[in-house]
């Protein structure tokens, strides 16, 4: 029974190979999580998240860095937040159009498929040179926000599907028109899954580093944001340009290690902060 | 209303006009100073000469083709069978704690691959295979079958776990192992959802600057398993900083961009056919 004997072979290591991929894969993140955390974790102090460097005193601090990706974040999610839900709306509540529909669709697609670092190369003339914002914090993040911007739609679009036509029908039954029964009755019902993709987004730009290394500066000293003007001019480095910066440029691997612990748990929050969110509908 | 939320939908297109606009508009001109012939298939690229700069983009075109093929064979396997065990071998709750693991090692920034890739991978691989320098194609490989292994298991586990259960059963019930039903029944008939995810890895891998920046040495070799090389997006990383405005070397670098984006474009149209395909199916 040669044929037994082979299928039984077969078998046992098609039984086995599913075990042995994830068991790759989990071994992977294990490997990378945990070397980061062994290289970064002795370096990480309160001193270190609060503090700025200062080649005077001899102190690395990494504050300023911290500030620039809050500022990223918020800045690219304002712009991306209004485009991105009121054209999820417009496709799937208005969209009389299909042809329209097709081509912001297609377009949403292919924005969505392309390498940050083509983001980066028509950010730095779209806004640093031809809008003239220079190297700052704010061209890269208007970068960010088209970068993101697919996102946003596509997460808004999955919410406002799972609302019942009932809850429209109803609203549109008791004499509201086509917006006020969208802003009355399908956006609040679908805040949830709006606010995950928010989250979803925010991830992509805290893991975004070509785009911001070449639209937004390299500097890791603090900035200004105490003025409107201080917030328009500001230029720096995010977290992830700040690890780039002090690994390939300044070999400083302890602080990069350190950053990079930073950013491991930030994605672990925001994972944990997106899953919760969009869970419980 | 309509016609502001109409906008917004537009936003997209008019978004992905201008990066194609701006990219064929900053690209051509080197190309044509050059040569598409001697662009494309010149295999110096020595853009600093200051007397006769050369432009010839084939090593850093085969390098990104190289890269991405070698990241697809050595992610894909593990990423289908990690699949295979998530989406049908896994018992629920330890899929339950598998699934966000997956998508934490999809969140965790190119930056923190690269650091790893950098001190860990490059020194191994040094080590092992005594070489002067760890920095190579391999290890760029090495780091982009890592990243694309989330968005493999991703797709990969979806479409498993969309064939219908009357097959599974059909194929248990004539007498197959749980083994031969998942590699020969569920896996083709999932098969246009693996193409996809196939598809999926090689733009990612062709996209990714960030990572394999710190990890391939980038000097614009032919490729080789073991020399160092420059990407196509490398190739545009790492001048970038450095290229004045106007000077030909930064509009050489707009003519990669150019081509990564035609690259990726093609890539796109395939996903999309592959997609398709399976909804037609």
């Amino acid at each position: 029974m040669a044929k037994g004997r082979r299928r039984r072979a077969w078998n046992l290591l098609a039984a086995a190979l599913p075990r042995l991929g994830a068991l790759v894969t989990v071994g992977l993140l294990a490997f990378v999580a945990g070397y980061v955390l062994w290289r970064g974790l002795p370096g990480l102090s309160w001193a270190l998240l609060t503090q700025e460097e200062s080649v005077l005193h001899g102190q690395v601090g990494i504050a300023p860095c911290i500030l620039n990706t809050v500022y990223v974040i918020a800045v690219s999610l304002a712009a991306a937040l209004p485009l991105g839900v009121g054209a999820a709306v417009y496709l799937t509540e208005y969209a009389p159009r299909r042809r329209l529909a097709a081509a912001v669709e297609f377009a949403a697609e292919t924005l969505s498929g392309l390498p940050s670092i083509l983001y980066a190369m028509v950010g730095s003339i779209l806004f640093c040179t031809v809008l003239g914002l220079q190297k700052s914090l704010l061209a890269g993040s208007l970068t960010l926000a088209i970068m993101t911007l697919p996102t946003v739609i596509r997460a808004t679009q999955e919410s406002l599907k799972t609302v019942p036509r009932s809850y429209r029908e109803g609203a549109l039954g008791l004499g509201a028109g086509k917006w006020r029964t969208v802003r009355t009755v399908v956006l609040p019902s679908s805040v949830r899954g709006i606010a995950a993709g928010c989250i979803l987004a925010a991830g992509r730009v805290v893991g975004e580093s070509a785009v911001l290394l070449y639209t937004a500066g390299l500097s890791t000293a603090m900035q200004d944001f105490s003025s409107l003007s201080g917030l328009v001019k500001a230029s720096g480095s995010t977290l992830t340009v700040a690890l780039y910066v002090y690994a390939k440029e300044r070999s400083d691997f302890t602080t990069a290690f350190a950053v990079a612990t930073v950013l491991l748990f930030l994605t672990v929050l925001l994972n944990l902060t997106a899953g919760a969110v969009g869970r419980r509908r | 209303m309509g016609v502001l939320l109409a906008a917004c939908a537009l936003a997209a297109v008019v978004f992905l006009l201008l990066i194609a606009l701006y990219l064929i508009l900053a690209g051509l001109p080197a190309i044509r100073k050059a040569g598409l012939g001697e662009f494309l298939l010149g295999t110096v690229w020595d853009s600093t000469n200051a007397e006769a700069p050369r432009f010839g983009i084939l090593p850093m075109l085969l390098t990104s083709l190289w890269g991405a093929a070698g990241a697809v064979v050595l992610g894909v396997p593990v990423g289908f069978f990690t699949a295979v065990y998530l989406a049908k071998a896994a018992p629920r709750p330890l899929a339950r704690v598998l699934r966000p693991a997956v998508s934490l090692l999809a969140g965790i920034p190119s930056v923190v691959y690269g650091l790893v890739g950098m001190c860990a991978l490059v020194p191994a691989l040094r080590a092992a295979l005594d070489l002067p320098a760890g920095d190579s194609l391999l290890a760029a490989v090495i780091v982009l079958a890592v990243m694309i292994l989330p968005s493999v298991i991703d797709l990969t586990t979806t479409a498993l776990e969309a064939v219908p259960r009357e097959y599974e059963e059909g194929s248990l019930a004539l007498g197959a192992t749980e083994a031969e039903t998942w590699l020969r029944v569920s896996a083709p008939a999932a098969r246009s959802g693996i193409a996809a995810a196939v598809v999926l890895g090689v733009g990612r891998a062709l996209g990714e600057a960030m990572a394999i920046l710190m990890v391939a040495g980038n000097v614009p070799n032919m490729p080789g398993l073991l020399r160092s090389v420059r990407f196509l997006t490398t190739g545009i990383a790492i001048e970038m900083n450095y290229a004045s405005p106007g000077s030909l070397q930064r509009q050489a670098l707009f003519s990669i961009g150019l081509v990564l984006f035609v690259f990726i474009l093609l890539v796109n149209l395939l996903l999309n056919r592959t997609l398709k395909g399976r909804k037609g199916a």
